[in-house]
């Protein structure tokens, strides 16, 4: 066996080992064995998470931060533990710089609101991409409609690709901010983030990332990217819905009022005047949630126990091989050709309703997603109503694309019959 | 001509003979590639009931006090749908339409894809249908 034989068995055995974790992918749907190809949608969780959900609700449920009593001095201790986990994750200076959200919306939303109100005025301008998800739309469209401000759009080619020149010559001082999507999630284009970044700091002007699709695949490093915020979602990350994360820079997060009211947020509460909490707890009003937190933590743990730039490598193996296979299918067109990409494959096929395709799929036992993928301004540029998009994590395999790919040919001929 | 209850009953053993959803799908699927066209001066956007992923143009008319429906969709699953309620619907009176709650979408398994309103814009199809007899 050559060398790169060796490791490619190795490798199986451990895509093997690591399907072993995760009991949904073990059952059939319709008597035949799942195929989760919707990883961009949500990722699939690992037993380590399901029981530290269980373990939480068995063991230590009490609410944080208040109580003098044992369960929740535990609950607490274990809830910050995983803003510290988060701060090694993705390499922050420090946990106050890492507040808990619902999830990457809800981030991006926290930010329009609460950056919006302190930095932004009348004829400002915040810049976000037309690759971007409705999440890194609309909260921004929300904001510069209050604060009188007009939105940009950075242009993409025909590959999905940034126009890097148009956005250079968007940046003036009137520039705000920018919210960029690192990983596109109906094209799959990764994007030049580190050069919009730097750019933008060129002209001090601070930079958010939608981490929402990269931080399952890509090692985030906002000291490294020097980011001033980031979002994601533990439910794209192993971990469960309804927990995300912003990472804000500290001279900025120090500078912006809460974005919503209530207990937790606040220093002393009187009616002439209240006065809030430092962050990140100035963010986090109300009862948190506490137990997805901790199971995300777990999420985390697992993250950091394999080796992701191997895995990362059987991704992108698995990209190109579906890439080539489906392209072999007559009709089908690949949309987002961009030279960096993640392991997302959107495509259409000539003729063929995107929603039967799918549901043809779905009789298969496989799970794609179709549409829009809430990005309708992408499918407006490509003039298309929407795509199939196969999505692929680590734990997927090329069997698993095989089938895929063979479902589909079988699922085009069935719906081309006229 | 068969009553709306016998229409029924006739989908519902027609679906009895398929095990899968499978071949649930493959059936709806023929049944969507036979529906007969929708003549183009209805697929405007007058007629449209346009759903997240697919879109649906719904003619309705009137003749010696019974209703009648057409239909069309970009997506053949739809249109196989399609086909079913027109077997079910067409042709009835107003009351008829009012009356029906349509158990044959239940009976045959197909409730869970009928309720993807968002997807496919069939479950306002009904509506529309039903508003239709209302008038």
């Amino acid at each position: 066996m050559t060398a790169e034989k060796v490791k490619q068995v190795s490798m199986n055995s451990e895509i093997i080992r690591i399907r072993n974790d995760f009991p949904i992918l073990q059952q059939n749907v319709y008597g035949k064995p799942l195929i989760y190809f919707d990883n961009a949608a949500t990722s699939q969780k690992p037993r380590q998470v399901l029981q530290a959900l269980s373990e939480y609700y068995s063991k230590q449920n009490a609410n944080i931060h208040r109580g003098v009593h044992y369960l929740s001095q535990q609950a607490s201790e274990m809830y910050e533990q995983v803003r510290v986990k988060v701060r090694d994750f993705i390499h922050a200076r420090s946990e106050h710089e890492i507040i808990f959200t619902r999830g990457t919306t809800e981030s991006i939303n926290l930010v329009a609101h609460s950056f919006g109100n302190a930095f932004v005025n009348k004829g400002d301008e915040i810049i976000i991409t037309a690759m971007e998800h409705h999440s890194n739309i609309v909260p921004w469209q929300l904001m510069c409609e209050t604060r009188k401000a007009v939105l940009k759009v950075i242009p993409i080619n025909d590959n999905g690709e940034l126009l890097m020149e148009s956005f250079n010559q968007m940046l003036s001082e009137r520039t705000k901010l920018i919210s960029v999507v690192h990983i596109s999630n109906s094209l799959g284009t990764i994007n030049p983030v580190k050069q919009i970044i730097e750019a933008a700091h060129q002209r001090s002007i601070p930079v958010m990332i939608d981490a929402a699709q990269s931080a399952i695949h890509e090692e985030i490093n906002v000291a490294q990217l020097d980011c001033d915020f980031l979002a994601m979602s533990s439910h794209k990350m192993l971990g469960p819905t309804g927990a995300g994360v912003l990472y804000g820079k500290m001279e900025l997060l120090e500078k912006m009022p809460p974005y919503q009211g209530g207990g937790d947020m606040i220093q002393s509460v009187s009616f002439n005047e209240t006065t809030y909490q430092n962050p990140p707890f100035r963010f986090e009003a109300g009862t948190q949630n506490i137990a997805d937190v901790i199971a995300f933590g777990a999420a985390l743990d697992y993250l950091n126990a394999l080796d992701r730039k191997d895995l990362l490598r059987h991704e992108q193996q698995l990209l190109q091989y579906a890439a080539e296979q489906v392209q072999k299918i007559d009709g089908i067109r690949i949309i987002g050709t961009a030279k960096e990409k993640a392991s997302i494959l959107s495509f259409i096929a000539e003729g063929v309703n995107a929603m039967d395709l799918g549901m043809y799929l779905d009789t298969q036992g496989i799970a794609v997603r179709t549409g829009h993928h809430c990005t309708e301004p992408v499918m407006d540029f490509f003039k298309i109503p929407g795509t199939i998009r196969a999505s692929f994590l680590f734990y997927n395999t090329i069997n698993e694309v095989d089938a895929f790919v063979s479902a589909l040919e079988k699922g085009i001929t069935l719906l081309n019959k006229k | 001509m068969k009553t709306l209850a016998e229409a029924e009953q006739e989908i519902i053993n027609d679906f009895a003979l398929f095990d899968t959803w499978d071949e649930k799908y493959q059936y709806i699927i023929e049944l969507g590639q036979q529906l007969p066209p929708l003549d183009d001066k209805f697929k405007n956007e007058e007629h449209k009931i346009k759903g997240c992923q697919s879109s649906v143009w719904l003619h309705c008319y009137r003749d010696n006090s019974k209703i009648y429906f057409r239909a069309d969709s970009d997506s053949t699953f739809v249109k196989g749908e399609i086909a079913l309620l027109i077997k079910v619907l067409s042709g009835r009176t107003p009351d008829e339409i009012k009356n029906t709650s349509l158990h044959f979408i239940d009976a045959i398994g197909l409730r869970q894809h009928l309720s993807m309103t968002r997807a496919n814009g069939l479950a306002s199809m009904i509506k529309k249908m039903k508003e239709y007899a209302e008038v």
